[in-house]
């Protein structure tokens, strides 16, 4: 049985999308600054882009660990990582933007940053040009350490307000290196070298990861491989429904090892490119694995509520609680996982308070406050209550409840991960924010229940698909 | 009419789970299952209500908690406040981040221990306990279903029968 998009949920998910159109246009109106909207655009252009990602992974595990409870609805991840391209479009529009000066989210992107001498007539015209980019001024002030030693002092920062506190950085540095250039720049010749004072040393240090060829190589590597893996698994998996042979399915077996090898990898190194490096100053060794643990319980908790909407809508009779008992304790585990790898990476930068390492989060403290403690309390707190009981995680009332807040609790982990790294202070949650979530939601839940439509919602050749129905717990 | 106890013994589990939907569906009360590991779907059918356990496991989870915040609250804030890293240490909830690791061991040493004990008395495994066991075969490779006589309203031979036409290998008998 094939499923069947009707009219009432397509006029529904373009709805979705008409509000992040409205968003849009509504930005624009209102003059909201482009780096808030390229945020915006790069925050779910991820958070999408993962929930894709983790679609496929589920449907990698599964093969890899030969797990029958799950055939029964595997056609639902598979549908989830058909959104990859799309994603993927969106975070390459914006990481091009960054190469290319449109927006500023990537300001390592600069190589004027990384320019160790420089002239005075290009100092110049740099420093005018950063004038004319007044967000891109502040952010690459207030990540230029040389200014006074450490750019990010925490006592520092604490004394000035946030609004002047990266304006009122000394564009004549002190230390010896740098007396040529404040002794003479008024007097010095247009073609005078000089030792640049925008000269970053972290990013320079960091260049031979953080280029952009390698970052564009990179980027490239990675969505190509994960669609690359998406295509392989679900054309084997559509061909096994016409013969059913287990020969599709082995080979799927076996590709699954090579894509979880890809993915424990490219999971890691995604996140420190498209997510770290937003703030390209500041480190975290677990950085990777909290994205990845974000990512797959939103996955998980995106499968549950499709399952639900197909259950709810009469499809997946072979699909009862015992397999969305499964699912709520995927939903509850992960969910406490990404709190783990959450704690773990907070309480040793605070407890060591290292002004390098602290900065990360003396700027969501700072601006962010009641967001950064909502997303714990919506990605922990909540979920941990909701979904503790056996009756609860086989309600699926409560199943959709706490999948929705999951959902918009991990959105805004990823919106805490980005805009304090791009917009400071200069944030907010308006008509932009929520449309361009809705909007995005909409694509996606086409885009994904277009993909159901294409095949049997049951693979009904798995080897497993018998299992699955018989799965009591 | 003396009150009885049956033994009827099985060599496959799904012989065993399906004589007992049989005897069930006939009106008999099975008493208890014995089987050298669990078998799946038993519970329900032989009317073994679903465990409390995991209720007792939050309570003994919350009590842990309660037992570090409060331990954690007095040791390093109130009697002896403690330098954390610098930090200001007037009230709890300032050096909390310090206290998570603490707090995560105590609710699981606390909810793991008081299940395990919960369990250990429930079930009464405790040291000096004689074995309620009928037959020693059952925890090698046999499965025993135990009816009483006292609990249903068919007579010891008819129960008999029934255990005998659905796939009992041996049936024993025994004054209760």
């Amino acid at each position: 049985m094939n499923y069947t998009l009707t009219k009432n949920t397509r006029n529904i998910l373009f709805g979705m999308m008409g509000l992040g159109v409205v968003g849009l246009i509504y930005a624009f109106v209102a003059g909201i600054e482009g780096q808030r909207i390229w945020s915006n655009l790069l925050v779910n252009g991820l958070f999408f882009t993962f929930i894709a990602l983790a679609g496929t992974l589920f449907v990698a595990i599964q093969y890899a660990a030969e797990a029958g409870w799950s055939a029964g609805f595997k056609r639902v991840p598979e549908a989830m990582g058909q959104y990859l391209p799309i994603g993927g479009l969106v975070i390459l529009i914006v990481l091009a933007g960054s190469a290319f000066h449109v927006n500023h989210i990537y300001h390592w992107m600069d190589d004027y940053l990384t320019t160790e001498k420089t002239t005075v007539q290009d100092l110049r015209t740099y420093e005018e040009g950063l004038q004319h980019h007044a967000t891109h001024a502040e952010h690459h002030d207030a990540a230029a350490p040389v200014a006074e030693g450490h750019g990010h002092d925490a006592h520092a920062a604490e004394a000035t307000p946030a609004a002047d506190k990266y304006e009122s950085k000394a564009k004549f540095p002190q230390g010896p290196e740098h007396d040529l250039y404040a002794a003479n720049y008024e007097k010095a010749a247009p073609t005078d070298s000089i030792a640049n004072p925008h000269f970053d040393e972290i990013l320079d240090g960091k260049s031979g990861y953080l280029n952009k060829p390698f970052f564009f190589a990179r980027a490239l590597i990675y969505l190509l491989g994960w669609i690359f893996f998406t295509w392989f698994f679900r054309k084997r998996s559509l061909a096994e429904d016409l013969a059913g042979d287990e020969v599709k399915h082995k080979k799927n077996m076996n590709a699954s090892g090579w894509f979880l090898v890809f993915f424990a990898v490219t999971s890691s190194t995604m996140a420190w490119d498209w997510v770290m490096s937003v703030d390209p100053h500041w480190f975290s060794t677990l950085f990777g694995w909290y994205v990845f643990a974000g990512m797959f319980v939103t996955g998980l908790t995106t499968i549950t509520l499709i399952s639900i909407h197909l259950k709810r809508n009469g499809y997946f009779q072979h699909i009862n609680e015992n397999h969305f008992h499964d699912l709520g304790k995927f939903m509850f585990g992960i969910s406490v996982f990404w709190t783990y790898l959450w704690t773990s990476q907070f309480l040793l930068i605070w407890y060591a308070n290292i002004p390098e390492e602290v900065t990360y989060f003396q700027d969501r403290w700072e601006n962010y406050k009641v967001l950064w403690v909502t997303n714990l309390v919506i990605n922990f707190i909540f979920p941990f209550l909701v979904l503790m009981s056996r009756d609860a995680k086989r309600n699926l009332t409560f199943l959709a409840v706490a999948g929705v807040a999951i959902i918009c609790g991990h959105w805004l982990d990823v919106y805490l991960m980005i805009m304090p790294g791009t917009v400071k202070a200069n944030y907010g949650i308006g008509l932009l924010e929520i449309g361009m979530f809705v909007g995005f939601a909409g694509l996606f839940g086409y885009v994904t229940l277009n993909a159901l439509t294409k095949a049997s919602l049951v693979a009904k050749n798995h080897p497993f698909v018998d299992e699955s129905a018989h799965h009591h717990i | 009419m003396s009150k009885k106890v049956i033994y009827g013994l099985f060599d496959d589990e799904e012989i065993l789970l399906k004589s007992a939907k049989d005897l069930v569906s006939k009106g008999v009360r099975i008493k208890d299952v014995f089987s050298p590991f669990p078998i799946h779907g038993i519970d329900p059918v032989i009317g073994v209500p679903r465990t409390r356990l995991s209720i007792g496991a939050f309570v003994y989870g919350a009590t842990g908690l309660s037992l570090a915040w409060l331990m954690m609250g007095y040791m390093l804030i109130m009697d002896w406040p403690m330098d954390i890293g610098g930090k200001p240490s007037q009230f709890f909830y300032m050096n909390l981040p310090a206290f998570v690791p603490v707090s995560f061991e105590m609710t699981v040493f606390c909810a793991a221990h008081g299940m395990a004990l919960t369990y250990l008395i429930v079930n009464r495994l405790y040291p000096g306990q004689q074995p309620h066991n009928p037959d020693n075969r059952t925890t090698d490779d046999k499965f025993m279903v135990q009816i009483n006589t006292g609990d249903n309203k068919k007579t010891a031979e008819e129960i008999k029968s029934i255990l005998s036409s659905t796939g009992a290998i041996e049936i024993t008998e025994k004054e209760a």
